[in-house]
């Protein structure tokens, strides 16, 4: 039981990531159908950092903790913001359609980090790098099952978990939230308010992009402990942070509890005792329930729970 | 003083700022997409030869030779172009009526899983004759069921469906890993043996003219729907505005539900064609992902399935040239493709944007304006 609630949290760590990312993108009125794509990018870019800080060294037993940490979110957040920087650039300077542009880059970015951890990133090392970044605090397996649920985790579960809260904080009760907020809304009152919207747009998208960038590489590093098979699961994992976007109704501090009953669905299988054809059935869970959650929410409709009023459509100032 | 006001008015007026264009002649978006798609090429080429230390010029020989270079390359890429758009065809319509569709991949699969089921379990005990009419009704079937389930949830409660049709497509690729699990004793075989029943006759000894036939009929066909029908008609209003839609009468709900059905059905019959025609077994990569694919494809095309024969074509093109650019090349990855494909994307949909707008400077500006005072 104890390995479930681990399982769980884990799972639901990649989701929050993707998750809280999402919510910024859409909270500045950018619907990002690439988040799956700019997860895997960001697995990519963190998985690159691990191999040159690994290679770099003369034995991986001498690898530090802090210093492998650091560099791996450093190259996850850059090459993440990097795919959310195109994003950025055709949706919010050329002003092209969001879903299509959302679809190229996770197209593109599955593809490119699939060539990248196939043929060019040094996975020599990647186990004990793994052992590394997710080296739990050691005191969590004196504590019994309650202490490893709950300090048993890698550093990157953690920092999510900040993450999301911090995210909530700023968007409801600083100043920038509510201007990301007004620029999602109605981009034309925020404009005539003085806010810079291009900028507000831009940094809104960056910064999600570098968040759920850090969902992939945490699944690679920390879940699998650096085995590597292809892109199509993370981009599973980008599709269903996308649908917890809608579940737990654009806010991040809700997105915690939120990723954690996903996180449980996507394991369940693991905990029941049945037939691998029954797993099977089972292993669809978390979709159905997607589905399930989408109907409910739209059947209860309720005005303090909708989407950003402009999510999807682009600003032209000029347009009147 | 005046001067200075005018002074001062220069300085606020920005450097570069955007007009929105009247349109633009068909030969000027063709050259504008001609010089993106080049563009696209030539960073592709650059790329490609960065990773493999060739001459980037091999590039666009590998691509043509691996497309066309012989003639059943050319064969595999009309065949291949047929399918994706069949699928573009199934998309369509729903596009149109602005329903993102983006579950292609789960119809096509659930389509083929359909058929392939006929084939394993009927397939010997009954003639074939009677075997293929069944697949196509139950791949047709499974098709629209997977198609009109978002439909019948968006008409009534306005439930997202992309996301709908989204979840949908892991659930079809679920639900084919739960069958092969059935069929393969529960993993003792990695994959399905191609199945020997319920194969589509060759037309005129080629095993491919079928699948190229029914494809680009249904296109036209699919034209002439979308452009001189009543169908047709309703399916614009209702994707340019519900709210004129309601107020001219048109029942908004069945129209979704009814698109949706079409849409999910000639998915699955592109599935159908699979099982029966091309693979004979099944998947869970069946669909080869041309549910997103053949997104790009209406979109480039601007939703006219004429133009989209083109659009497919295009698409194929490059990936089926890629088969050969990585074998020159040396990648033991076939993700490359996806690399070059998905930067032809960001190229295409980038000059989208000179075809709506037009960048004007201060500078150039003015010596507009100076010119027109000359005439004057």
């Amino acid at each position: 039981m104890t390995h479930f609630f681990v399982a769980a949290i884990s799972i639901a760590t990649v989701l929050l990531y993707g998750c809280v990312g999402e919510i910024i993108t859409e909270k500045a009125g950018h619907l990002n159908l690439g988040i799956p794509g700019i997860m895997c990018m960001g697995t990519a870019g963190g998985c690159l950092g691990v191999s040159l800080y690994m290679g770099s060294l003369s034995s991986p037993e001498n690898a530090s903790w802090i210093l492998l940490v650091l560099i791996s979110l450093l190259f996850s957040v850059i090459f993440a913001a990097l795919l959310g920087g195109i994003y950025a650039l055709l949706t919010v300077t050329l002003r092209c359609n969001q879903n299509i542009t959302g679809l190229a880059i996770t197209i593109f970015g599955s593809g490119a980090t699939n060539f990248l951890m196939h043929s060019f990133i040094d996975r020599t090392h990647f186990e004990a790098a793994g052992k590394i970044v997710s080296a739990s605090l050691p005191f969590a397996d004196r504590l019994g099952g309650f202490g490893r649920v709950v300090f048993g985790h890698g550093v990157f579960v953690y920092i999510a978990i900040v993450v999301a809260i911090a995210c909530a904080f700023v968007l409801n009760k600083t100043r920038v939230g509510l201007h990301l907020r007004a620029v999602g809304e109605s981009p034309a009152t925020a404009d005539a308010a003085g806010i810079n919207v291009v900028l507000y747009k831009y940094v809104a998208i960056l910064v999600g992009s570098a968040i759920a960038g850090l969902g992939g590489f945490y699944y690679i590093m920390d879940y699998i402990k650096g085995s590597w098979e292809n892109a199509g699961t993370i981009e599973a994992f980008g599709w269903l942070a996308i649908a917890l976007v809608i579940f737990v109704l654009w806010k991040p501090n809700l997105a915690v509890l939120g990723a954690l009953l996903f996180g449980a669905c996507f394991i369940m299988y693991a905990i029941v005792n049945i037939t691998p054809t029954q797993k099977e059935i089972i292993k669809m869970l978390p979709y159905v329930v997607t589905i399930v959650v989408l109907v409910l929410t739209s059947i209860r409709k309720k005005r303090e729970h909708q989407p950003p009023a402009s999510l999807g459509l682009s600003y032209f100032r000029e347009d009147r | 003083m005046k001067k200075q006001i005018e002074h001062e008015h220069a300085k606020k007026e920005p450097l570069i700022r955007l007009v929105k264009r009247d349109a633009l002649p068909t030969w000027k978006i063709i050259l504008i997409y001609a010089i993106a798609i080049l563009g696209s090429l030539l960073l592709s080429s650059v790329i490609c030869s960065l990773f493999s230390s060739k001459n980037p010029l091999k590039f666009f020989s590998a691509l043509f030779i691996g497309a066309i270079g012989s003639s059943r390359n050319i064969w595999i890429l009309l065949q291949d172009t047929a399918l994706l758009l069949g699928v573009a065809v199934a998309l369509v319509p729903a596009f149109k009526m602005k329903f993102w569709n983006l579950g292609g991949n789960g119809q096509i699969l659930v389509g083929s899983l359909a058929a392939i089921s006929c084939m394993y379990y009927l397939g010997g005990k009954i003639s074939d004759a009677l075997l293929i009419p069944l697949m196509t009704i139950a791949s047709i079937l499974a098709g629209a069921i997977w198609g009109v389930l978002p439909a019948i949830f968006k008409a009534f409660f306005d439930t997202n469906e992309s996301l709908f049709t989204l979840m949908l497509n892991y659930i079809a690729t679920g639900l084919v890993t739960m069958f092969l699990m059935i069929w393969l004793e529960g993993g003792k075989k990695t994959s399905l043996e191609p199945i020997a029943y319920g194969n589509f006759p060759e037309l005129f000894g080629s095993k491919y003219l079928l699948t190229i036939l029914v494809f680009f009929a249904l296109a036209a066909l699919m034209y002439v729907y979308l452009k001189y029908t009543k169908h047709g008609y309703e399916i614009s209003v209702v994707g340019d505005s519900p709210n004129t839609a309601k107020y001219i009468g048109i029942d908004v709900k069945r129209v979704i539900i009814r698109t949706m059905i079409i849409s999910g059905a000639l998915a699955g019959l592109v599935g159908l064609f699979l099982a029966g025609n091309i693979d004979h077994t099944i998947r869970m990569d069946s669909a080869r992902n041309m549910g997103f694919t053949a997104i790009m494809a209406t979109w480039l095309a601007a939703f006219n399935p004429l133009v989209m024969m083109g659009t497919c074509l295009f698409i194929i093109f490059i990936s089926r040239g890629m088969v050969m650019v990585r074998a020159d090349f040396g990648f033991t990855n076939d993700s490359i493709a996806n690399i070059v494909i998905g930067l032809v994307y960001f190229c295409v949909i980038a000059c989208s944007f000179f075809i709506t707008y037009r960048v004007v400077f201060r500078k150039a500006e003015k010596a507009e304006k100076t010119k027109g005072e000359k005439t004057v």
